[in-house]
């Protein structure tokens, strides 16, 4: 068996949640459906996220650019070239996403720590402040609206209810997206430049003593958590409907990195866990209270006090070894 | 441009240049002692704001105008930010010295969530003026233009607080401990300094100059909800200019940050913002300790 290969355990519940996923929008209400949809897309921006912190051990507070500029540019794909094709969003989203990854990637992988912290959430705010101040090219702080797309190249198209289209067509889309982008992130983290990743977190000097470049390897991983997370806000755009400059302040990065550490970013599906949980927690708690930010930060700050691991993390912790497979 | 507008531009550079000092400054002090980077800062300069603005509401009662002692009031929203500081920092920050960077980082995220919306519930969602304060002082003329005799107060205040400041950070017995525990943790424990007691009063006097920076702008702006978030990061660029850590980086970067803001919203407003988020980014480029930083 490869190494890349989840094992038989993983396999062994990972099957049944699928299924439960597939299942799901013919037993749960539309409504249901579409927060889902909403939660896996934040869960591929989690996975492009902690291929950083969890397995190269770079903090980012700045992947709202990323994930900005995968709406934005699907956006930017209806108001000038008037395409409404699904595919061709998601290919403009990855590569604005990747192309922008790619340039500041190259300035800030030579940072490790605060430093790199403040020099990602330096270069979102340019974005976001020229998002916000060029109205005339984004919309300002109304933003862009984005039209239903097709599917698969004009084979499914949104018919006349949008609600049905996004509860139905749009989430299964959504979660065959989701399955690859779990399939492929898991076969880069176990790949020998994973590995290497890991190596650099550990120890960045020994990496480098047993021929790993540092740099070039910490490059290629934020070209690639950026372009996972231009994927999560590519898909994200239809669902909402609307890309505004708010997805590009830093509070946004900065909530990327709570959901991940919600459900523990030393884990690979605690991420994904802690996004959909989040996403729930946030609709709910703003559903329910105009107090929602304080909702949100009581559950951080009891979260790092009590729960350093996060869900998972903790979850692992109490489970008997051999189940241990999360 | 004539003589008279050049000094008009300059002294509201200089005014933005003395509240960013006082934001800065605190985060400056907090990093260089504690190695935290407290993201909930931006929400002390906003207490300070709000419960200045309050107070203020409170003394005029139906009154106009503002009588003179109402302008004792202004250190009232400094205090408040220092009382906050004093209790946050022994009963959240303190149990997370031990471990990884991620976590200060992320329960200063928290805070700043919870802040945000502890303001929202004790003032509400509309903004709280103090204009009275601004207007009271009336206003001087600059050859042809007109001056609010209140921003060249708001100007005084920030050049007095910084050397202050100065004096107790250097002249201080203070100040040394200060500065001796923010150069070597460990060795200023073992020679007896209370480290516990410099943490959480260089947290207190962190906070106090961010409540003092909201305190003596609120009768020009006003208060409003996420005015915290904004400063934080403009902060932020006046920290990474100057040097994280570092006192003089701090005044310096916010006289670079204020010179450019104006000459940003006469020149070129659309990307004054992203100006300034990039000169940080190629401060930290080139010297990434900052202009006056130690590594």
């Amino acid at each position: 068996m490869s190494p890349t290969a989840p094992p038989r355990r993983v396999l062994a519940w990972s099957g049944p949640v699928l299924a439960a996923l597939i299942v799901l929008p013919f037993v749960v209400p539309p409504y249901q459906t579409v927060l889902l949809s909403y939660g896996l897309v934040l869960a591929i921006a989690a996975l492009g996220f902690n291929l950083l912190l969890g397995y190269t051990g770079l903090l980012s507070f700045g992947h709202s650019a990323y994930f900005g500029v995968g709406a934005y540019a699907v956006a930017f794909i209806v108001k000038y070239l008037k395409l409404e094709s699904m595919e061709a969003f998601l290919l403009g989203g990855i590569l604005a996403s990747g192309a922008v990854a790619a340039i500041f990637g190259l300035l800030c992988v030579r940072y490790t720590k605060i430093f790199f912290g403040i020099l990602t959430m330096a270069l979102s705010q340019v974005l976001w402040s020229l998002a916000f101040k060029f109205f005339w090219v984004t919309g300002g702080s109304d933003g862009l609206r984005v039209p239903t797309p097709t599917l698969l190249g004009g084979l499914v198209r949104a018919g006349n209810d949008k609600f049905e289209f996004l509860s139905h067509r749009y989430y299964f889309y959504v979660l065959a997206i989701f399955v690859v982008a779990v399939a492929v992130m898991w076969v880069i983290v176990h790949s020998p430049f994973g590995r290497a990743l890991q190596a650099i977190r550990d120890n960045e000097t020994r990496a480098e003593f047993v021929g790993v470049q540092v740099w070039h390897y910490r490059w290629v991983a934020f070209l690639i958590s950026g372009m996972f997370t231009g994927l999560a806000g590519a898909l994200w755009v239809p669902l909402n409907g609307l890309t505004t400059p708010d997805i590009l302040h830093w509070t946004f990065s900065g909530k990327m990195v709570f959901f991940t550490v919600l459900g523990g970013f030393q884990t690979f599906f605690g991420p994904i866990v802690g996004a959909i949980i989040f996403n729930y927690l946030e609709t709910y708690a703003v559903g329910h209270t105009v107090y929602w930010q304080m909702v949100l930060g009581i559950v951080l700050v009891v979260l790092v006090l009590a729960l350093p691991a996060g869900i998972v993390g903790t979850v692992r912790r109490l489970l008997p070894r051999p189940v241990r497979a999360v | 441009m004539d003589l008279a507008t050049l000094v008009v531009h300059l002294l509201n550079a200089l005014l933005y240049a003395s509240v960013m000092f006082l934001i800065a400054g605190g985060l400056s002090l907090i990093y260089g002692v504690m190695r935290i980077v407290n993201l909930a800062h931006g929400n002390l300069y906003a207490f300070g704001a709000y419960v200045t603005a309050w107070a203020v509401g409170r003394a005029l009662g139906t009154a106009t105008e503002a009588s003179l002692w109402m302008y004792a009031l202004l250190p009232v929203g400094a205090v408040a930010a220092a009382l906050l500081g004093a209790v946050l920092e022994p009963t959240l920050l303190r149990p997370l010295y031990r471990r990884a960077e991620e976590y200060q980082l992320l329960i200063t995220f928290g805070l700043l969530l919870i802040l945000e919306d502890v303001m929202r519930l004790l003032w509400g969602p509309y903004p709280l003026q103090a204009s009275a304060l601004y207007e009271a002082l009336g206003s001087l003329t600059i050859g042809e233009s007109i001056y609010p005799t209140y921003n060249l107060a708001v100007v005084v205040i920030g050049g007095v607080a910084a050397a202050g400041l100065w004096a107790f950070v250097y002249r201080t017995h203070f100040g040394v401990v200060l500065r001796a525990t923010s150069q070597n943790m460990r060795m200023a424990s073992a020679l007896g300094v209370n480290v516990n007691r410099v943490y959480v009063q260089a947290f207190t006097l962190g906070c106090f100059m961010a409540g003092l920076g909201g305190s003596v702008i609120v009768p020009q702006q006003g208060a409003v909800l996420g005015m915290g978030v904004d400063a934080l990061i403009l902060a932020f660029v006046v920290v990474v200019i100057g040097g994280l850590g570092s006192l003089e980086g701090a005044l310096i970067g916010a006289l670079m940050v204020g010179l450019v803001r104006e000459a940003g919203i006469t020149f070129f407003p659309e990307i004054e913002l992203a100006v300034l988020y990039l000169m940080a980014a190629v401060v930290l480029l080139i010297r990434p300790a900052g202009i006056l930083g130690r590594a």
